[in-house]
């Protein structure tokens, strides 16, 4: 039994090494062509970029260079349970310049091409060691058993570091082969090795993902106690408010019941009350539902409540949409909040006596400026509506920016990444 | 007088076809959604149409869309359009062709039932019905920076949001407690003060009324 097990390891053993050698080589004669060729071509396409013909080739070139690179991903998995994490952008569909560019603006396509020059170099070292720690030694066997003979007609031939020219020194290298032959159980690590190595360049950083989750972290917690005041303020809303006055209008029309025969033109004059009560209740919902979710926004989209919102303002306000589409709803909902937001802040505080909103859509982001004439002076501060706006952004990833020198004019732009349907 | 309702909400639909023949409307069709106002404007010709901004299928703005739609198939079709919400964005968009028989208000007016049933006859008569919102709106934005409106005396100001609604001479006489020759005095110092041109048609008045108050945005 225990020779058997251990017999059976042992062939076990033999077989891990000869695939491990195999899946080298393989690795060895794919990798050196691949890389080579992948970065040769990159380098020259986006060399081309200034007069034109890159920007059509290089996102082509860069797709290869991905597939190579996430076959890798593939085998380091399968092979050896090394994971690789892929952290590409998502490219845009359309014109190849707007790709190339998204592409070229995307850390890990730059990654891919620092992992090529590593994986001609030293990757296609680490792969090839395990096939020679197998090939070499039988080699030099070879060389012990007769071998040498026409091997060193010409005068002498080298096994490593032994010159063969007799059969003792044939025997030497056939010793060397044995001792090299011992080391071939340390070809499944190398090839290990090979993968790790290619995970720390073609990886996406620790660092990285890190900083991710802390953003993300953050943005989650803003996102659910912005929305619990939000269901706050609603409750209290809607109990001081409608609700009260339905009471009040059940109450008298309560009182109406019983004065009906009794006092009629009292009744009718609590009537009146009762539906004085019904329109004032209904005013008080409606603006309610525009703090929750505004009508024109639900029926027109975001271009559209932005111009409703700009009718509504006392300052002159241009408005200007190019949008091929609509964005999902929460995004729309964010978009038009913090475009309300800011054009508050720029009535009440900039002092401006026109104001300009843009809103466009490109590379896979929405874009919205809001630009007046005013004096200048905004800054996202704590307490400021702008930090607000921030928060409010940061749960979909979009970001503020605020230029606003004193004396004006000021210019706040939000982009948020988003796509349309 | 024929009239085809859209509203969607059974509840109030069953309401306002009550209020109507209440009022000696007859009740074509009362229809629920988009594709079937589509076909009964186009298949019944009414008098008027009285349609929620809010239909199904798509509960967008879909019933705005079919009334402005058989407009343009049918000039000055006339329609009354009624919503939880009122924007001057829509306003200016059913006002746009400038041929009157528009009618925009909020739900809530249909409580005053002897109003509502006025606007709809002034709507069907090619005359303009708009809610008092809107045009509180529209002159609380002009006045902030407009000379001609900041010369009118607060009783003119009230006269010009009264015509701006729509109302007749007559109408605004008998709200403001005054005599019809009152109100022709101060409109005739309104178009003078905000140099407009008079009309004696009623509908061009409101509607030159409006476009003075809407213009420069």
């Amino acid at each position: 039994m225990n020779t058997n097990t251990k017999s059976g390891s042992l062939s076990t053993r033999a077989r891990d090494v000869v695939v491990a050698a195999g899946r080298g080589f393989v690795l060895a004669l794919v990798s050196l062509p691949g890389a080579v060729l992948g970065f040769t071509l990159a380098l020259v396409s986006i060399s081309l970029i200034p007069v034109g013909i890159g920007l059509v080739t290089t996102p082509w070139v860069l797709d290869r260079v991905r597939a190579f690179a996430d076959w890798r991903r593939v085998v380091a998995a399968e092979w050896c349970g090394v994971l690789i994490p892929s952290a590409y952008r998502p490219v845009p569909e359309g014109r190849p310049w707007t790709r190339t560019y998204a592409m070229l603006r995307d850390p890990a396509v730059w990654r891919d091409l620092r992992w090529l020059q590593v994986d001609m170099t030293a990757g296609y070292v680490t792969a090839l060691l395990p096939a020679v720690l197998l090939f070499y030694p039988l080699e030099g066997i070879a060389v012990a058993a007769g071998l040498w003979r026409p091997l060193s007609h010409w005068g002498g031939y080298w096994y490593g570091f032994v010159h063969v020219t007799d059969q003792s020194s044939a025997f030497g290298a056939g010793a060397l082969a044995l001792a090299l032959l011992a080391l071939t159980p340390l070809a499944p690590r190398l090839v290990t090795a090979h993968f790790r190595l290619t995970r720390s360049v073609l990886g996406a950083s620790q660092r990285e993902l890190a900083e991710r989750v802390r953003v993300l972290t953050e943005t989650r917690r803003d996102a659910v106690d912005s929305s619990a005041a939000e269901l706050r303020r609603i409750e209290r809303d809607l109990h001081d408010g409608a609700q009260a006055r339905l009471v009040a209008m059940g109450m008298d029309l309560g009182t109406i019941e019983t004065l009906l025969d009794k006092d009629p033109a009292k009744a009718k004059q609590l009537l009146a009350q009762a539906r004085q009560s019904s329109v004032d209740a209904l005013a008080e919902l409606r603006e309610l539902v525009r703090g929750i979710h505004p009508p024109v926004l639900a029926e027109r989209g975001l271009g559209d409540a932005v111009r409703a919102l700009a009718l509504r303002l006392p300052v002159p306000t241009e408005v200007n949409v190019e949008l091929g589409g609509r964005a999902e709803a929460p995004v729309e909902a964010a978009a038009y909040f913090a475009v309300s937001e800011v054009l508050t802040n720029a009535v009440k505080h900039s002092g401006a006596d026109r104001i300009w909103v843009d809103l466009h859509h490109e590379d896979e982001r929405l874009r919205v400026t809001v630009t007046d004439n005013g004096k200048g002076g905004a800054v996202i501060g704590a307490g400021s509506g702008l930090a607000g706006v921030e928060r409010r952004l940061g749960t979909f990833d979009g970001v503020l920016a605020v230029s606003s020198p004193a004396g004006g004019p000021t210019m706040v732009t939000m982009e948020i990444p988003c796509a349309l349907s | 007088m024929r009239v085809v309702l859209a509203e969607d909400l059974f509840l109030l639909r069953d309401g306002l076809v009550r209020l109507l023949e209440a009022h000696d409307f007859e009740i074509a069709a009362a229809v629920e959604s988009g594709p079937e106002l589509t076909r009964a404007l186009a298949e019944l010709e009414p008098d008027v149409a009285v349609v929620d901004v809010r239909l199904p299928p798509t509960h967008t703005d879909e019933g705005l869309q079919c009334a402005l739609q058989a407009r343009r198939n049918r000039p000055g079709l006339p329609v009354l359009v009624l919503s939880q919400h009122v924007e001057q964005l829509y306003a200016r968009e059913l006002l746009a062709d400038g041929s009157g028989g528009v009618g925009y208000l909020l739900k809530d007016r249909v409580f005053d039932a002897e109003q509502f049933v006025d606007a709809v006859r002034r709507v069907a008569g090619g005359g303009t019905a708009m809610d008092p919102q809107v045009i509180q709106q529209l002159l609380s934005r002009r006045a902030a920076d407009d000379r001609p409106l900041a010369r009118l005396t607060p009783r003119e100001l009230e006269v010009l949001e009264l015509m701006a609604q729509g109302r007749s001479n007559a109408a605004i006489a008998g709200q403001l407690v005054v005599t019809e020759r009152a109100i022709a005095k101060h409109t005739s110092n309104i178009f003078a003060k905000l140099d407009l041109e008079v009309s004696d048609d009623d509908n061009r008045r409101v509607l030159a009324v409006l476009a003075y108050l809407d213009q420069g945005r």
